[in-house]
């Protein structure tokens, strides 16, 4: 059954920037105001479902060549080991630090390896959610 | 981490390459790596041997659960130092062994050697473990381990029977040890062997003292395959041949005996341990070699011998056990030879029995079979594997010049002492137990005598063997000849052994007798009543050996429906049975009904702890103003739960479900929760994805499947659950029994650097939590992969059908 999804389809490839870069914005908005990497990472799929929606599995796939399985496995492997790294260095599991550098142009700016583990909660969130998503509807 | 950490670990490291060995070196037996980590071991053990046979030990802790007790604390002293270097030893020699035994091409070599390589660590951490909990951990490491080798051929049935068999009665009794260990952890305050053994005169007193000794034994018992434990054995020689000369006979079934030694100095001395240990033995020791006489197989035999022989090692640490009632003295020394006597056996025992079962191997393996009425006549064919049959038969027997004489000799100089015993109330039943011992000493010798003359003398019938009989290539042969070897040397020099190794092993058993040891193993006693008493069981042995064809009917008398194995059989078919009813019963495949559970025991639990603890309280003081805009969310929230429920439309229903996530993130909007809003708001869109994907594929709505009448009981549990959940939340509102923890975390911004809370707990302060949560969603994503992907292949597999 093909559909005249134009209207849909148009608004989506606009849209789905946006929301996108909203994803991005919560994420490294976590560390001091709402947002964070689960959230970050739920905005980026709902993004990505939206895209699938739109366009039909093969078209976004051409795009979009990621292997969401992976993602997730790359994801919880990230943030078990920022808390590895820690015990290599002789401090407890997944002990985080943070520091603030001065950078030429930007200014004061926070790091904090926190993020590191974050990434990793994002990517596995994406993986995951996606992984359901996209197994189900190909059910079809 | 010292360097015996390392060793005791290192087999289990290796197991981890062995796969990857396999597969990318096939041209080589995989068995020729593993060669070298029990040869290291056992090199390295070998260093420490100077300092034990000074009397020294050695105590090495790497902190692992400190704040419950729990130390990675290994102890070498004589016990542990002789049965580690029998592990690795003989580990060494079985690995050899298996490397002819096992064909490169059609066995799965890297389980073999995996399951060995576990295997080996779980026995080097029993035997080196001075923490209770370590040992019990390594303990049940064995089980397992020795599990997986019984079911090695897992195709067939036999093995898996056996396999199973051996790890329900050996995880029961490792149960029965657990209990015991916690036990003693309570009386002692601590995990430590060591020094439980120094405060053992304090807890005699305990109450929980016999439970404890009792629990322990039976541990100990079945490991050690004692009456009437004793019935996997027999069964676990469906194992491959160097697993059964390996695990059952020369180390893990000695495992019992090791608890049984390693404890004598807390538990000995008192009339209970006393009779168990010497009775339970003795009784093993009469009723095994009753049994193996019988056999026709000859792995069978050995496996009753093996049960038989330790049997005989438990008693007579039962009767050593009476040295510790004196504590010193004349009568002391005397009833430790008896001790001196089972840790002598002991090593002879690992020798040939070690070497009996790698020459039943090789028989089995260049004939096809191990059926006596099978073989004969192999002496001229084989005769290597004859003399090392011959050695080792003639050494279990207890015949010169081979060790097993000396420790026969012991085993019959420790009856006659405890006989002699006026404690205990021995003056009554103490002459029960030479006679005893002597009479399973006859049956020993003549099942010796089967397992030899059998198989190698009378007639060679080539047309009932699988194959055509020749001697055994020189790799598979050497494993059992340096055993024997082993076995003829220690007879002509058993004094070196005793003051290098036997000494020690006595001082960690009787550590109250330390330097008063003083012996002289001798193969010529004199004229003595022992000598008289292997006279007369060897004359007697013969005669009944020659008579056999008459008697051996006799046990066809004995009525199977009594044996202790079919006493097993039927425990398990009805055990099988009444959970299967359990388990029908209750498991209806109605997710409804799984609820109906899951909310009847939350009442139950909740409800009554709530009410016995006069939790039901309410403060209408601490609530906070509830304005009108709350007032109107809230009644479109029960609007639209309502309309959930009762719709008959499933867009509607899903429609009211999202509703109900909105209102819900508007609620956390209007009480100033922006970070849980985002988070509600976004997982609604994806839920609301999700739906409609899978949507088209849902079947059509219904109400309920049978009757569509009021379901009464659905209605109260439904009632008291939301009852209960508001008495909850009004309750935890109105006790503060506690300083809330928030406002640890209102210091986030120092301690973590972040000025988001929320987020601060989530990455920084219960990190784990999050982390954990993350693999639960990774878990899920691929469940449900999994699980589509297994349909969608067989949907496809139909249709190419």
């Amino acid at each position: 059954m093909k559909t005249n999804d134009v209207i849909l389809q148009t608004i989506t490839s606009i849209s789905a920037f946006i929301i996108l870069a909203f994803g991005a914005y919560l994420f490294f908005a976590g560390h001091h105001d709402p947002g964070g990497g689960f959230i970050g990472g739920l905005v980026l799929a709902s993004a990505l479902v939206l895209l699938y929606l739109a366009f039909d599995m093969e078209t976004v796939q051409q795009g979009i060549r990621i292997d969401y399985k992976i993602l997730t496995g790359i994801g919880v492997g990230l943030s078990t080991l920022t808390g590895v790294g820690a015990m290599l260095l002789g401090f407890p599991f997944l002990t985080h630090t943070f520091e603030y550098v001065d950078f030429p142009f930007f200014g004061e700016i926070e790091l904090a390896t926190s993020v590191l583990f974050e990434v990793g909660v994002s990517l596995a969130v994406v993986g995951a959610t996606m992984t359901i998503i996209l197994s189900i509807s190909e059910d079809a | 981490m010292s360097w015996l950490h390392i060793f005791i670990l290192l087999p289990l490291l290796v197991a981890v390459i062995i796969p990857i060995l396999y597969k990318k070196i096939a041209r080589i037996h995989t068995g020729w790596f593993v060669l070298v980590v029990p040869l290291a071991i056992f090199v390295y053990l070998l260093t420490f041997l100077p300092m034990i046979a000074g009397g020294e030990t050695a105590m090495y802790t790497f902190p692992w659960i400190p704040s419950f007790n729990i130390d990675m604390s290994f102890y070498v002293d004589g016990l542990g130092l002789v049965f580690g270097l029998i592990i690795s030893g003989i580990g060494t020699l079985v690995v050899l062994y298996s490397i002819y035994y096992l064909d490169k091409g059609r066995e799965a070599l890297h389980n073999f050697y995996v399951y060995l390589m576990i295997f080996m660590t779980a026995m080097l951490g029993v035997v080196f473990s001075d923490n209770l909990i370590v040992l019990y951990l390594f303990w049940e490491l064995t089980s397992i381990s020795s599990f997986l080798l019984i079911a090695y051929w897992y195709a067939r049935r036999q093995s898996r029977y056996g396999a199973q068999k051996a790890m329900l009665i050996t995880i029961f009794g490792g149960f029965s040890m657990l209990a015991a260990i916690i036990m003693l952890g309570i009386m002692g305050d601590t995990f430590s062997i060591r020094e439980l053994i120094s405060q053992s005169d304090q807890l005699v007193q305990h109450p929980l003292f016999i439970p404890a000794m009792v629990l322990l034994l039976i541990g100990a018992f079945t490991k050690s395959a004692q009456f009437p434990f004793h019935i996997w054995l027999p069964d676990a020689m469906e194992a491959p041949t160097p697993i059964s000369a390996y695990l059952h006979s020369a180390t893990m079934v000695k495992a019992g005996i090791y608890v049984v030694a390693r404890f004598t100095p807390l538990f000995g001395g008192t009339m209970e341990w006393f009779w168990i240990v010497t009775g339970v033995g003795l009784l093993t020791l009469f009723w095994g070699s009753l049994l193996a006489v019988k056999q026709r197989d000859l792995k069978a035999l050995l496996a009753f011998s093996t049960v038989s022989q330790l049997g005989l090692i438990m008693s007579l640490l039962g009767m050593g056990s009476a040295a510790l009632y004196y504590g010193g003295g004349e009568l002391a020394h005397l009833h430790s030879m008896a001790v001196l006597a089972a840790v002598f056996h002991l090593v002879n025992h690992a020798t040939f029995k070690g070497s009996l079962f790698m020459v039943v191997g090789i028989v089995d393996h260049e004939t096809g079979t191990r059926d006596i009425r099978k073989l004969g006549g192999l002496m001229s064919i084989m005769p290597i594997s004859f003399t090392l049959a011959l050695i080792g038969s003639l050494s279990m027997a207890g015949l010169p010049p081979f060790n097993g004489f000396l420790s026969k000799e012991l085993f019959f100089t420790g009856t006659l002492n405890a006989a002699s015993l006026d404690i205990f109330r021995m003056e009554t039943y103490g002459f029960l137990i030479p006679i005893v011992a002597w009479v399973a000493s006859v049956f020993t010798f003549i099942y010796s005598i089967i397992l030899v003359f059998k198989t190698f003398f009378g007639n060679y019938q080539p047309e009932r063997l699988e194959k055509e009989a020749h001697e055994a290539p020189w790799g598979m042969l050497l494993p059992p000849a340096i055993l024997a070897l082993f076995v003829v040397v220690i007879f002509f020099v058993p004094n070196v052994l005793g003051e290098y190794i036997l000494e020690p092993m006595m001082a960690s058993v009787l550590p109250a007798l330390v330097g008063q040891f003083d012996f002289h193993i001798e193969a010529w006693h004199g004229f003595e009543p022992e000598l008289f008493m292997t006279i007369a069981l060897v004359v007697l042995g013969i005669v009944l050996y020659l008579t056999l064809r008459r008697w051996i009917g006799l046990y066809n008398r004995m009525p199977r429906a009594l044996s202790i194995t079919n006493a097993y059989n039927s425990g398990l078919k009805g055990m099988e049975s009444i959970s299967r009813k359990i388990t029908d019963a209750h498991m209806t495949g109605f997710s409804r009904d799984y609820l109906r559970y899951i909310f009847l025991i939350f009442i139950m639990i909740v409800g009554a702890s709530l009410f016995m603890l006069d939790g039901i309280s309410f403060d209408a003081g601490t609530v906070a103003h509830i304005n009108m805009f709350e007032v109107i969310l809230s009644l479109v929230l029960v609007g639209a739960t309502a309309m959930v429920v009762f719709t008959r439309s499933r867009l509607a229903a899903v429609i009211c479900v999202g509703v109900l996530g909105y209102i819900v993130a508007l609620f956390f909007v209007v009480l100033r929760a922006p970070d849980l809003a985002l988070t509600q708001l976004a997982i609604e869109t994806v839920t609301v994805a999700l739906f409609l994907v899978c949507f088209y594929h849902l079947p059509r709505l219904r109400q309920k499947e049978e009757g569509d009448g009021f379901n009464v009981i659905n209605m109260l549990i439904a009632s008291a659950v939301g009852i209960l959940v508001t008495l909850v939340a009004l309750a935890a509102n109105g006790h503060r029994l506690f300083p809330s923890i928030s406002d640890y975390y209102l210091d986030a911004y120092e301690l973590a650097g972040a000025a988001n809370m929320v987020n601060a707990i989530l990455a920084d302060f219960r990190a784990l939590d999050t982390l954990l949560e993350i693999f639960v969603l990774c878990i899920a994503g691929l469940g449900v992969f999994a699980l589509i992907k297994v349909k969608m292949a067989r949907r496809e597999k139909n249709e190419n059908q």
